[in-house]
């Protein structure tokens, strides 16, 4: 038996062999991107810096026709996410045709929007899962990194999705600001009553990266996080599954981002634009198919995008004579170019990187005493900006 | 999930509502949908997946595995029933 994580798409096989194959792989997973439109502004967020308005929005006709799509090249997982997915009336709707024709379905919301009444109608339909991001245990810090007093409303909501009886992830972002409430987070988990807890860590591109500063954290930091972990996962074992991986810039080898570029998983965004990565926008000098003007899958098997970093003739030394070439398949390659403004560079992250010092170098400011304050996440609009969360004027 | 599961053989093993068996046609194997998870089941697991339907218990999933793979010792069966079952039960995708 094998298990595969469909949404960071890591192969954790029992049985250690990798596959080898340099032949179409069928992917697992589609993340929707239904919307940018969110009520948060956390300066982390995973969109890509520019945003989409609501009028480029897909709309519900071509999003069901998707993911009937996604069923044909043998998807098992719809994820549905944004932005702030329940800001799209039709969430019923596509997550009912997602569960008709099979698919899997998976929300990942704030929670800050949705009522009880909602939750219902979404587990009639057929959902299958929520995940519910939590920025700390702190109220007033949690708030604070949102950029939206939610905090309280969060809590709320999981107790609902309990109470219809959906099953609960709770997602946790922990960087240099809430890593000392590790402990708390994981109580809090258990408290709600939660199947899993997602301890993530910042990756730096796109909102991430102007943040940077602020957010990475110290080797103490980190050493005493993962031993809060490996204790918490054996004290609650059968009661708290938690995913923890350690951040890049900490790592002598890169993940493997997606599982492979264009091997196991997609991301559809608000335009219906497909990428191989929910923050490919970020590489400038990849052309993206919608899904609005071709079938999707023409676009996984011939997309540009997709086929840029597919497989491993792409990779340039030390990469190419690596013996770890099918298993990280080149790591993340939206952080690489964002650090390094090469196409194809080597994974910083990697030890033998020539890039290694871009991250060496903000390493070596870690911990120092001036936090510089956060640059929300927000829609800009030629050279007008719109507020979408209550703290966004200070961005 | 509130405590540890340890399964027995009187025990009635059942998916929770999260965990979904299905065949998968463009793989062709038997696979369990789970929250950001899929389990590709190998031809053993499926075949002792299958038979968890919420009223029998592992016992009974034993015996009619013995009768359809004559020959087989039971105790074998039964030992690799229950750590299949209890991998998946570990992770909380098996219930009783």
């Amino acid at each position: 038996m094998s298990e595969i994580d469909t949404e960071k798409n890591e192969l954790n096989s029992e049985n250690t062999s990798i596959p080898v194959k340099e032949k179409l792989q069928i992917p697992y997973a589609v993340l929707c991107e239904l919307t940018h439109r969110c009520p948060l502004s956390c300066p982390y967020c995973s969109n890509p810096v520019e945003l989409e308005m609501k009028s480029r929005e897909i709309d519900t006709e071509t999003w069901k026709r998707a993911l009937s799509e996604a069923v044909k090249i043998g998807i098992l997982q719809a994820h549905f996410s944004g932005g702030e997915p329940t800001a799209r009336k039709d969430l019923e709707e596509m997550v009912q045709h997602a569960s008709s024709i099979g698919l899997y379905t998976n929300l990942i919301t704030s929670g800050v929007l949705i009522k009880e009444e909602r939750l219902k109608k979404l587990y009639d339909a057929g959902l299958d899962h929520v995940q519910v991001s939590i920025q700390d245990t702190d109220p007033e810090n949690s708030n604070k990194i949102a950029g939206y007093k939610g905090h309280e409303k969060k809590l709320h909501t999981c107790g609902l999705i309990r109470k219809v009886g959906l099953p609960l992830t709770v997602n946790a972002v922990m960087h240099r600001q809430n890593l000392h409430n590790l402990k708390e987070m994981i109580d809090l988990a258990v408290k709600l009553d939660a199947e899993r807890l997602e301890v993530a860590q910042v990756q730096y591109y796109g909102w991430a990266l102007k943040n940077q500063t602020a957010f990475l954290p110290t080797k103490e930091q980190l050493d005493k996080a993962t031993e809060i972990v490996e204790e918490a996962r054996i004290k609650l074992k059968g009661i708290l599954a938690i995913d923890y991986v350690v951040p890049d810039y900490y790592a002598k080898r890169p993940k493997s981002c997606m599982g492979g570029w264009g091997r196991q998983f997609l991301n559809i965004t608000p335009a219906g634009k497909v990428l191989p990565c929910h923050a490919a926008e970020s590489l400038d000098f990849l052309k993206f198919d919608n899904i609005k003007d071709k079938p999707l899958s023409w676009i996984w098997e011939n997309s540009e995008a997709f086929n840029r970093f597919r497989g491993t003739s792409w990779m340039p030394e030390p990469c190419r004579s690596c013996d770890r070439k099918e298993i990280d398949w080149g790591g993340c390659r939206c952080q690489a170019f964002a650090l390094t403004g090469k196409e194809d560079a080597t994974d910083p992250t990697c030890e033998f990187s020539p890039y290694r010092k871009v991250l060496d170098e903000p390493l070596s400011k870690v911990g120092q005493k001036d936090i510089p304050e956060f640059i929300y996440r927000k829609i800009e609009v030629k050279k007008r900006t719109i507020g979408i969360g209550h703290n966004s004027k200070k961005a | 999930m509130t405590e540890l599961l340890q399964l027995e053989m009187n025990h009635i093993p059942k998916l929770p509502r999260h965990a979904k068996l299905r065949y998968d046609e463009a793989r062709k194997i038997w696979i369990i949908n789970a929250p950001e998870r899929v389990f590709e089941l190998d031809d053993i697991a499926s075949e002792i997946i299958q038979m968890v339907n919420g009223e029998d218990s592992v016992e009974n999933i034993v015996d009619e595995l013995c009768k359809k793979f004559e020959g087989a010792p039971k105790e074998i069966i039964a030992k690799d029933t229950l750590s299949m079952l209890q991998s998946l039960a570990d992770k909380g995708f098996i219930v009783i």
